[in-house]
């Protein structure tokens, strides 16, 4: 019983992880209609900036919230330099475009920083905390803070402010969107810069677990994608709550199913990702789309 | 009465297919202006290119004002709402949101509440499904919305596209009964585009009817109703 509560514990922890990165989907997708490939990429590369910050002696906090702003604007000037002259083409196009992106981030951020492993600090004591006989590790208990923050953020912001009604209206109505004076371009922009702030705070609160290189994101997309899809692409709650089940499917699955252990996890995700789009392909949360033709 | 808005020589392509053939008109100020035609023969084209909603040749001005080539949300500032054909709603969102967004383009957000009550008033109705999600409303429900919403924006011009479509020949009444009543007491001109010409010019003051992308006659509404050779050739009533 110690042992599976422990690593539920353990999964809850990864699972944030998977939470934040899958709510940077949610939030591009919901926005814009597009499916960021290069989500995890961007995300690394913002965690790169933040390290070189703190490497120049920038207080962490400091650090963080100047590599959120940065994050925000590249954001959006991705948007509008790259993807705005593609917007209308077809689907395989943008995702060709994002591959595109998710290449090139990747290899800029090898050639500027190289492909050393480095460590990252985390902002939260080390010390682990015991309650009973179960051990909570204090970055791990932050991150899952720090992600239930974001969401709760993003869901009042577009509950209740003028600009995040019209950012989904514009995704849901474009043509009517204009008609009531929204500018839907810009709409779709700051879209994709909360999405690189998202995963900016993901990118900064994976790299003290699995530290900083430019390859660190490429599970985590895909065990983002399986919770998105998991908890539904439409639905930013969908996808946190995602993000908890694979992080602790996967965990218990490692454990418990000899054959699995640490070399299979990843397919764990991959099944998963599978088995929902068979069942449920609107995931757990989601509503289906209704397209008219 | 000058002319709220005006439009001369105007085209306009799909593709290749050219829709308008050098269309002329004008609306004035206060008025209620209808435009009359079969199907096809260019009347929502028409309202679409008055909103910049696709590229035309031509000249179109709005208050003296040359609006021609201009983005379709810098139109909607200047005080232009349009009511498009298949009513437009934003359909996964509630009644309330849908009327916050009519007056997103608006500066002054002070006045919201005054607004709410007015188009409350005209559409008792809405504030009853206030909290209820556009797509799940009637076909009469949705248009009262699209116009509710277009009202929000405090228009000067209100395009109508097809208010009776698809809907029950009570509820058109009562919804032209109410942009009527619009037209009187806030004072907002009309541009009304119709398939139902009976309705459309027992309703408007100036009338125009259009054939394949052409004007082929204008003038009175009360005219053109009393006009048997023009109501039997064209009209078909």
């Amino acid at each position: 019983m110690e042992t599976f509560l422990q690593q539920v514990v353990s999964g809850l922890a990864t699972g944030g992880i998977y939470a934040s990165l899958a709510l940077a989907l949610v939030m591009i997708y919901q926005a814009t209609d597009v499916v960021n490939y290069s989500q995890g990429e961007m995300a690394m590369f913002s965690t790169y900036l933040a390290w070189s910050m703190l490497n120049h002696g920038v207080p962490y906090w400091i650090a963080f919230f100047a590599t959120v702003a940065i994050a925000f604007v590249g954001g959006v000037l991705v948007q509008r330099v790259i993807i705005r002259p593609v917007q209308s083409a077809p689907v395989l196009t943008i995702v060709i475009v994002c591959i595109g992106l998710l290449t090139i981030f990747n290899s800029l951020a090898g050639w500027i920083y190289s492909y050393v492993i480095q460590p990252f600090p985390s902002p939260f004591p080390k010390a682990p905390i015991k309650i009973g006989r179960i051990v909570f590790g204090q970055h791990d208990l932050g991150a899952i803070g720090v992600t239930l923050i974001l969401l709760a953020l993003i869901y009042l912001f577009f509950r209740f402010t003028s600009l995040g009604l019209a950012m989904r209206a514009a995704a849901h109505n474009p043509v009517s969107a204009r008609l009531v004076g929204i500018r839907v371009g810009w709409m779709l922009a700051l879209g994709w810069g909360m999405a690189a702030l998202i995963g900016a705070v993901a990118g900064m609160m994976v790299a003290p677990v699995i530290f900083l290189e430019p390859n660190m994101m490429a599970g985590i997309l895909i065990y983002a994608f399986a919770s998105a899809t998991l908890g539904g692409f439409t639905s930013p709650g969908g996808a946190v709550v995602g993000g908890f089940l694979v992080g602790v499917t996967e965990n218990l699955a490692g454990t418990y199913v000899s054959f699995i252990g640490t070399s299979l996890k990843l397919t764990v995700a991959l099944a998963l990702i599978i088995v929902v789009l068979l069942v449920r392909p609107s995931g757990l949360f989601g509503r289906a789309v209704v397209h008219r033709v | 009465m000058p002319a709220l808005l005006e439009v001369e020589g105007l085209e306009a392509q799909y593709g290749w297919t050219k829709v308008l053939h050098g269309l002329s008109f004008a609306v004035e100020s206060g008025g209620i202006t209808t435009i009359l035609g079969a199907n096809g023969a260019g009347k929502t084209t028409t309202l679409r290119a008055v909103c910049g909603m696709l590229k035309t040749t031509g000249g179109i001005r709005f208050d003296g004002q040359d609006i021609s080539g201009k983005a379709t949300e810098d139109i909607v500032r200047l005080g232009i709402a349009h009511a498009p054909e298949g009513r437009g709603t934003f359909s996964q969102l509630t009644v309330e949101e849908n009327l916050r967004l009519g007056a997103y383009a608006r500066r002054a957000r002070t006045e919201l509440a005054d607004d709410f009550a007015h188009v409350y008033e005209y559409f008792p109705v809405l504030a009853e499904r206030r909290r209820q999600v556009a797509g799940t409303l009637s076909g009469g429900e949705q248009q009262m919305l699209a116009v509710a919403r277009a009202l929000m924006s405090r228009p000067r011009l209100l395009l109508l596209d097809e208010p009776s479509l698809g809907l029950a020949p009570l509820v058109v009444r009562e919804i032209l009964r109410i942009v009527r009543a619009i037209n009187k007491e806030q004072g907002v001109s009309v541009l009304l585009v119709e398939q139902n010409a009976s309705l459309a010019l027992e309703l408007a003051d100036h009338a125009y009817l259009l054939e394949t992308g052409r004007v082929v006659m204008g003038g009175p509404a009360e005219r053109l109703r009393r006009d048997e050779s023009i109501r039997r050739s064209y009209l078909g009533y």
